[in-house]
């Protein structure tokens, strides 16, 4: 395999992820202080073993960011992920049937979009998040010319 | 034997189906209790009549004919939809006679094309009609002269009735089946009650397997694997050589005794649609529901031929990983197939041409690390098979995930 740099997600992917763990925590902690009023032990006991789980939540998700790379090579696109599990997938551009670029409503108010590649396999879970919108719109067109000019019937 | 033609006009009636017989039975009801009064019959009346000029008119507006190089076929009243289907580009063409059409003697071609083309349906045509309209579309979509008699078909294995039946009694639901009936005679019906619902799925799922293995055949033809079954509704389906995704081989526990196995293939039927991003139906499909080693060998050389036989086996320490899969697990790859055993309490084996391979991973989960073990999966388009060489040396599987992707790189290529 040639020694190529792995390209890493937007380092503002840290932010969205802080976001996605602490919001739903935040919002299920305040509910169970409501509780606490029916029964002050039950609802702060309730809202402190939230907040607990919603910082550890948080520490999973950013150990996972910076688990994520992807590698253009020549032929096929290489995508690791994962801290607990390790995955790396190899997807060669000739299978690719389409891409397509996502953001949801925090991704996109950071400015970041996650690039998603599409085979005729079910099993095919590749996907890049947290990509610049401008490097996601880069690699998106740069995929779609790659597949194109590789394609492979079934 | 040109210009536009009609479907058969039993057509709606058959193609309503169950619910023609739902229908007849609620009407019969109705109308044999006494306290029908006259209006009530009339409405009754009037709703046969209405749905009976609904079908009428769905099969007026269809025709089909074929036109050129192109079969094409006129559907719709207010929304007309014309469908043109270039027999170039046919990949088999299968026969599906359900129950009701049976009775009136008619058949339904299906026609699998390539590409994204979907299928293109016939239904119904009378018996006769369909086999020589097929024959008719097949030396067309080959090129040659229309009347080219089909080729002949040469047998491979047949399975008996009994061992179909036999097999059925030594599956899954069954064992379940057991299960609930001795719950009922200890437990007692309250409990059991309970588990009604589970039952009735039961008993339908054995009812569609038995209906869909009895009398299995698989015959070889120019085009691929012919396979043939049926008990209720037959159908005549072809497994179009080049388009065989994955096979795989299952001999479940209850079978080892006779030595029964069965084959599945995956085959690609349509690809991932762009407009609505649905996953399309890919069905795996029992070749061979239940048969003898020798059989499912028979029908392997066919399938995959030359295939290799799997016989690297992972480090002795991917027993702790995998204590039931261990002895099972073993793996072989060349230029054209991976081949990889595996399964529990099952003996699994999995084939998968490299060509077909989509995308390739290697999964190494909190175990495997400590175990420096790594498992490698080859995806393809059939959502259920799928290689997975398991428990691998982490260093080896690295090898291994190099030199595959550079094989099925050059295997697509040719």
């Amino acid at each position: 395999m040639e020694r190529e740099e792995w390209k890493r997600p937007s380092p503002r992917l840290r932010r969205v992820r802080h976001v996605e763990a602490l919001v739903p925590t935040a919002v299920a902690a305040l509910v169970a202080l409501v509780l606490a009023f029916a029964n002050a032990y039950v609802g702060i006991g309730a809202a402190l073993v939230v907040l607990a789980a919603g910082f550890v939540l948080d520490t999973l998700l950013q150990r996972r960011v910076s688990a994520w790379g992807y590698l253009e090579r020549e032929d096929d696109l290489l995508i690791q992920r994962g801290v607990m599990v390790r995955r790396l997938s190899v997807v060669p551009y000739g299978r690719m049937q389409f891409v397509d670029v996502t953001a949801g409503p925090i991704e996109r108010s950071f400015g970041l979009a996650t690039v998603r590649l599409h085979t005729a396999a079910a099993a095919t879970d590749a996907r890049i998040p947290g990509l610049e919108a401008a490097e996601a719109a880069r690699l998106r067109d740069q995929l779609a010319a790659l597949g194109e000019s590789r394609a492979a019937g079934l | 034997m040109s210009g536009w033609h009609r479907l058969h006009p039993l057509s709606p009636l058959v193609r309503a189906g169950r619910a023609v017989i739902a229908l007849a039975f609620i009407f019969a009801t109705t109308l044999r209790s006494s306290s029908t009064s006259g209006w009530d019959f009339a409405a009754h009346i009037g709703a046969i009549v209405v749905l009976a000029a609904l079908g009428f008119v769905s099969w007026l507006v269809t025709r089909w004919r074929i036109d050129g190089n192109d079969l094409r076929i006129e559907t719709g009243l207010l929304r007309r939809s014309s469908l043109r289907y270039p027999l170039s580009q046919i990949q088999a063409i299968d026969t599906v006679r359900p129950g009701l059409a049976r009775i009136f003697g008619l058949a339904e071609l299906r026609l699998r094309m390539g590409g994204t083309g979907g299928a293109a349906r016939l239904a119904y045509l009378k018996d006769a009609e369909a086999d020589k309209l097929r024959a008719r579309l097949l030396a067309l979509s080959q090129g040659a002269h229309e009347a080219t008699p089909e080729p002949r078909e040469h047998m491979l294995v047949r399975v008996p009735p009994g061992r179909v039946l036999a097999s059925l009694v030594l599956s899954m639901p069954t064992v379940v089946l057991a299960g609930y009936v001795v719950l009922f005679f200890t437990v007692g019906g309250a409990v059991a009650g309970g588990a009604f619902p589970i039952l009735l799925g039961d008993v339908a799922a054995l009812w569609r397997r038995f209906n869909r293995s009895y009398n299995a055949s698989v015959a070889e033809a120019p085009e691929g694997l012919r396979t043939r079954s049926g008990l209720v509704e037959t159908r005549a389906e072809t497994i179009p050589r080049g388009r065989v995704q994955a096979v795989q081989l299952v001999e479940p526990i209850l079978w080892r005794p006779f030595g029964w196995c069965r084959l599945d293939v995956d085959v690609a039927g349509r690809v991932h649609d762009r407009s609505d991003e649905r996953q399309t139906e890919r069905q795996l499909r029992p070749v061979l529901p239940v048969g003898t080693r020798r059989e499912a060998q028979q029908l392997l050389d066919v399938l995959v031929p030359g295939a290799p036989v799997p016989e690297r086996k992972p480090p002795r320490r991917a027993r702790w990983k995998s204590p039931l899969r261990y002895r099972r697990l073993a793996y072989v790859f060349d230029e054209t197939y991976a081949v990889a055993t595996s399964g529990r309490l099952a003996r699994v084996a999995a084939w998968v041409p490299l060509t077909k391979v989509q995308s390739l991973r290697r999964v190494e989960g909190p175990v495997q690390r400590r175990l420096a073990l790594a498992t490698l999966h080859l995806d393809t388009a059939g959502k259920n098979v799928g290689a997975a060489f398991r428990d691998l040396d982490g260093a080896e599987s690295r090898e291994d995930l190099d030199r595959l992707t550079e094989l099925a790189r050059a295997a697509r290529r040719t």
